[in-house]
């Protein structure tokens, strides 16, 4: 060997460029959604489940309480609505916050199986690699979202065309908000079998304690506390922001919100994830032994 | 083509120096004041039984965990400080199996061809190459998930190659697999020191993958006991093996091939 053939193996060789190039920052983020894309594809029930858990809300649990919850008109409806109508937002939510909670499942399980190394080992800076993994997250969620929408149109749940098109950045926000969150999760989640109790305790909560199945004002005059908490959840915003995108409209106080939001759980995920301010060299849990 | 000269070989800094390295988990101290360098183009064998700290060791050398005591430099760039820098220069292959299972070897290499900003054409080239040279270019488009422990490896190896680095950590590579895949691994990362001149940090607590010319760091309960080439460890033993060698030094038999201590 010679000292010359080692150093023909540095990238850019010994006195190349330090860094990438914008160029080389696509092809990762590229690279990071075709992976997340073709797990999805490969995963043909995990699409299908997707699928059918808010299609049984909409065709059994909406025409069920169809006759029992009364919805007056409220922003950003101009007119009494069907119940199936009242719910889609909130069902779009939840499309949106099982698949973050599931994407950070499947983070769970890279780092169990030991996959979530070879992304963290990337020489690319940690706190790209989180985002780029998060937007292949939010990106299928987000193509669920508009599968449900195309059947629940058959159903009878028809927004202005406008409102498919216009809805897509508020999707994305809730999307980024819920999934980071997820990634936040994961990352002082130390086993997957722990994963399905913090499962129980954040998406059922935060499902049932917003306005994703009940108007705010129909929950503020049962019990006020439960209203005080709806409020202080950010998936309420997250779905009232997509319900008024939906119409064409925005809803600046849930925009505000959830971008805040937002930036707290990226933030903490991030910081979660960095290996000289995060918890997970005090854990050992990359999937690694001692 | 530029030649390098012999004294400006030695000024440059090494493929990996470790400097005075503490670590621990809680109160559980894993590593303690682990210090040693290894040169470049050399093959260096972390030999340590389990529980020793190698997977600590290589952890924090590939940042995965914060090195919070002492430093740990890649070509002279500190992980640290530069973990770019001193990534992009390291190729990994982890103890655990690392492949996505439901994906093509085509796919799982391109990916991580993308982790280090490498575009499509240029990997799918690297890649044929690589695969060929592993005696796995006809399965390019298989499954992970069809392949032996043996084969997995080899594209586990490929894919630490793929971005060219020059130095490769293999973390106890040759675990789970049989004679002859370990043989044949082994055989493949000893040639590419010769062929290339790649430094290679390999872990294992197997004695019979040690040769006579490898430099050898022995790692017993977080201490480095032993630090030189492995003739040279034996001879200030006063053995005639380094397993006899290891044994001296920390009391406690190694493993050979077959799992059994000496």
């Amino acid at each position: 060997m010679t000292v010359q053939s080692v150093t023909d193996r540095i990238p850019g060789g010994p006195n190349g460029p330090k860094g990438f190039r914008a160029r080389q920052y696509f092809v990762c983020l590229k690279g990071i959604l075709l992976r997340e894309g073709l797990r999805f594809l490969n995963q043909r029930e995990r699409f299908v489940s997707s699928l059918v858990r808010p299609l049984l809300w909409l065709f059994v649990f909406a025409a069920g309480f169809r006759q029992v919850l009364g919805v007056s008109i409220i922003p950003p409806y101009k007119t009494y609505v069907m119940y199936e109508v009242y719910i889609t937002p909130g069902l779009c939510g939840m499309i949106l916050l099982f698949s973050g909670m599931q994407s950070s499942l499947s983070m769970v399980y890279d780092r169990e199986m030991g996959n979530m190394r070879t992304l963290l080992v990337s020489p690319f800076p940690r706190w790209f690699l989180l985002s780029s993994k998060l937007l292949a997250g939010v990106t299928v969620s987000i193509m669920q979202v508009y599968a449900f929408l195309a059947v629940a149109w058959f159903w009878g749940v028809k927004p202005p065309w406008t409102g498919y098109l216009l809805m897509l950045p508020a999707l994305f926000l809730s999307g980024m908000m819920l999934c980071s969150l997820g990634m936040l999760l994961s990352s002082v989640i130390k086993q997957l079998e722990n994963f399905a109790g913090i499962m129980n305790f954040v998406i059922f909560p935060m499902y049932f304690a917003s306005s994703a199945l009940y108007p705010l004002w129909r929950i503020q005059e049962s019990s006020p506390l439960l209203y005080k908490i709806c409020l202080a959840n950010p998936f309420t915003y997250a779905v009232e922001l997509i319900r008024f995108a939906l119409y064409g409209q925005v809803d600046w106080k849930s925009l505000m919100v959830v971008v805040a939001v937002t930036i707290l759980f990226l933030g903490g995920a991030i910081l979660a994830y960095d290996p000289s301010k995060g918890l997970l060299s005090r854990k050992q849990d990359i999937g690694g032994n001692a | 083509m530029r030649h390098v000269k012999a004294n400006e070989a030695a000024s440059l800094p090494a493929a990996l120096a470790v400097s005075a390295v503490s670590h621990a988990y809680g109160q559980k101290q894993v590593l303690s004041d682990v210090s040693f360098s290894i040169a470049r183009g050399c093959f260096a064998v972390l030999l340590g039984l389990n529980g020793a700290g190698k997977t600590t060791l290589f952890s924090l050398i590939s940042n995965l965990y914060d090195t919070r005591r002492g430093t740990i430099r890649i070509f002279g760039h500190d992980v640290s400080r530069e973990p770019g820098e001193a990534l992009r220069r390291l190729g990994i292959v982890f103890q655990a199996r690392t492949l996505d299972l439901d994906l093509s070897l085509c796919q799982n290499l391109s990916y991580h061809a993308s982790l280090h900003g490498i575009g499509r054409t240029e990997a799918l080239s690297r890649i044929k190459t690589l695969l060929a040279q592993m005696d796995m270019g006809d399965r390019l488009h298989d499954k992970a998930r069809s392949l032996s422990g043996g084969q997995m490896r080899r594209v586990e190896i490929a894919r630490a190659l793929l971005h060219r680095p020059p130095l490769l950590l293999l973390d106890e590579p040759t675990v789970g697999l049989d004679i002859q895949s370990r043989a044949e691994i082994l055989s493949t990362i000893r040639e590419l020191v010769l062929a290339d001149g790649i430094s290679v940090f390999w872990a294992t607590h197997l004695i019979d993958e040690v040769e006579d010319g490898d430099h050898l760091i022995a790692l017993h309960h977080g201490r480095v006991l032993a630090d030189g080439r492995v003739d040279e460890v034996v001879r200030s033993c006063g053995v005639t093996d380094i397993g006899a060698a290891f044994a001296m030094l920390s009391g406690v038999a190694p493993v050979q091939a077959g799992g059994e201590h000496r």
